[in-house]
């Protein structure tokens, strides 16, 4: 496979905020997917790692790289970009793209399949089904879906909207939980 | 029997002064009452000696406390700081005992205090200075400082035990069998048979604990009996290790640990109840009794005090867990996305308290073997009293006066369960896109195995 030159390394570390180190570290694993050598990952390729193919929400984080590269190939420029959102945030440097607004809009996407700006009903629920699915009766899914909504929807409008849902999750430290330590 | 009737007097009388109570913790008072009645006996003639001995402590007295401990154990935030934990356990406790006993022995050279050899001040750094879960938990329950750092000091109490009990045995067959004869293939035999008392001792409490898991399933027709089985399960799971001399106290922790979430499961509302108010009562009974006894061991002719070893070892153990603290946090924070902060670093090194893990352990030399082993007792109590007064008695306002962050206690929201459990599943989802094994990645791997094949077995 090809190797990364000098300067794209500087541009992707002055975009995302990741070490070189980090950089050469996650393009190794990028080309360890790429199975067909194309420099791009296709659908399948991130299917393939087994345990991203039973992880209950594995089908929605690929598709937030798609949404990233807007076609049906990821480059490691498009992949990096969404792996920044995970990096712990510091106090003394400015955020790139992994500032709090950044990870909670990557985890409301995870919900809002169509974009819209809103959690209705039926996107928790589907949510819902994933996470909890089989030991609890769609009747009781309902009723969690139901009290969710009605304990975050502030506007009475029967979904939840982003800054509903970053209202609702104030309290319990999205920013320290929504990061990974990027071994060098 | 005169002693629990005491125990339950007093106990009255000092919540009724709660003036008192809130000075001091309840664990000092119950040394207080202890060595009152120790003195009463003593001068009555009616006792000499220790009421605590090590047999009543390790078999009947400790089991249930180190149950409660484990049963109650937030799961998730113990996995979560378990590399922290462990480092903490293990490395620093290998590191004060050794600077512990070291420093002893090369002070002794000067001549200041009674000569101690080397294998002795090791064997006694050994047992002076591991932290004692029963004292940190006694203290840290009336605490309530945040999460993190409870479960980082109580977790290393915990865990530290199968350190403590290796250097212990492994410094005991030392002094046995001398300094001169010793080879080096016995150290090598002391680093193995850590790993075979740890991992054992986990080992054996896991299995009971799905065994627990296992039995319950079939007790649904017998609702009554289901906490009995827990509690003999549970107690199996630590006689279990002990015979095999592997650590009881990890053993039950992982019972506790492991058992829970499906106890929980298959036994009814009201066993669930009894379980927790029976657990908790055992436990903090054993507690008063353990400190009560510990007050009345103290009062008996054969102290010998040495001032400036007593001296010696107070300051030894304080440094050196400083020292350790502050060393071991930099390495973890490292690591930590949550890093440890100056004034929890503080709390932890403040709140290493020893206790009657100690003194078990201390009771246990062989007089034959180590001569200065009545010294050895004296400067045991000496250095617990230290702990459980000054350091339990400050640690209080301490934590007011420095700020350090509290607990929080409340209840999760409903958007709050179900966005943490997606975020949950979405993080591991990351850490395996990125190939890095991290808290996420295990702890998928494990429900998913949980759900499918556990779970299935023992509900």
């Amino acid at each position: 496979s090809v190797m990364l030159r000098d300067e794209e390394i500087s541009e992707i570390q002055e975009e995302t905020g990741f070490s070189p180190s980090q950089i050469e570290r996650l393009y190794s694993r990028f080309t360890s997917l790429d199975k067909g050598d194309t420099g791009t990952l296709s659908r399948e390729d991130f299917l393939r790692i087994p345990e991203l193919a039973i992880n209950p929400v594995g089908e929605r984080i690929v598709n937030a790289f798609f949404k990233e590269s807007h076609e049906d190939q990821v480059n490691f420029r498009q992949y990096v970009r969404v792996l920044a959102k995970f990096r712990p945030l510091s106090e003394k440097k400015p955020p790139k793209l992994n500032s709090k607004d950044d990870k909670l809009k990557f985890a409301f996407s995870m919900y809002d399949q169509d974009e819209d700006g809103f959690i209705s009903k039926d996107e928790l629920l589907s949510v819902l089904n994933l996470l909890i699915g089989a030991n609890i009766s769609q009747d009781q899914l309902a009723s969690i879906a139901e009290r969710t909504i009605n304990e975050a929807d502030a506007d009475g409008d029967q979904r939840i909207s982003y800054e509903e849902f970053v209202q609702s999750l104030e309290r319990s430290e999205v920013e320290q939980k929504m990061s990974i330590r990027f071994l060098n | 029997l005169i002693s629990l009737d005491l125990v339950l007097f007093f106990l009255s009388g000092f919540h009724m002064t709660e003036y008192l109570s809130k000075i001091f913790p309840e664990s000092c008072l119950l040394i207080v009452v202890g060595v009152v009645v120790g003195l009463l006996l003593y001068y009555t003639d009616a006792a000499n000696g220790t009421m605590l001995t090590p047999d009543v402590f390790l078999f009947y007295m400790l089991p249930p406390i180190i149950l409660d401990a484990g049963y109650f154990m937030p799961n998730r935030l113990f996995f979560d700081h378990l590399g922290t934990i462990l480092l903490m356990a293990v490395v620093g406790t290998i590191f004060n005992s050794m600077a512990v006993g070291g420093s002893l022995y090369l002070v002794g050279t000067t001549g200041i205090f009674e000569e101690v050899p080397l294998l002795p001040a090791l064997l006694f750094g050994s047992l002076v200075s591991a932290v004692d879960p029963v004292a940190v938990l006694a203290l840290f329950d009336e605490l309530s400082v945040n999460e993190v750092l409870n479960i980082v000091v109580f977790g290393e109490s915990l865990l530290n035990d199968a350190v403590t009990v290796v250097l212990y045995h492994m410094f005991e067959a030392y002094t046995v069998i001398g300094e001169n004869n010793l080879h080096f293939t016995d150290i090598l035999k002391g680093i193995a048979s850590f790993f075979v008392i740890s991992l054992g001792g986990t080992i054996i409490g896991v299995i009971w604990g799905f065994l627990t898991g296992f039995i319950t399933r079939f007790t649904e027709h017998a609702r009554v009996i289901e906490p009995v089985f827990v509690f003999v399960m549970a107690y199996l799971a630590y006689l279990n290790a002990e015979i095999f001399h592997l650590s009881g106290i990890l053993s039950t922790t992982f019972c506790g640990i492991t058992m829970k979430n499906y106890v929980v499961a298959n036994v009814s509302q009201k066993s669930q109840t009894t379980l927790k108010y029976t657990m908790k009562m055992l436990s903090s009974s054993s507690e008063t009794i353990i400190f009560m006894l510990l007050g009345v061991s103290t009062v008996h002719d054969e102290h010998v005090w040495d001032t400036w070893f007593v001296i010696f070892t107070l300051l030894f153990c304080t440094v050196y867990r400083a020292l350790g603290v502050v060393l071991l946090t930099a390495i973890a924070n490292r690591f930590r996305l949550h890093k440890l902060e100056r004034v929890e670093k503080f709390v932890m090194a403040y709140g290493g308290l020893r206790g009657a893990v100690a003194f078990a352990l201390v009771l246990l030399i062989d007089e034959n073997h180590v001569k200065q082993k009545h010294m050895f007792v004296t400067t045991t109590i000496a250095v617990i009293y230290f702990t459980v007064f000054v350091q339990g008695i400050t640690i209080k306002p301490l934590v007011q006066i420095l700020g350090v962050r509290r607990a929080e206690k409340r209840k999760k929201t409903m958007n709050e369960r179900v966005h943490e459990r997606m975020i949950d599943h979405m993080m591991a989802g990351i850490e395996e896109l990125i190939g890095h094994t991290g808290n996420y990645y295990w702890r998928e791997k494990f429900k998913y195995y949980d759900q499918k094949y556990i779970r299935p077995a023992l509900l």
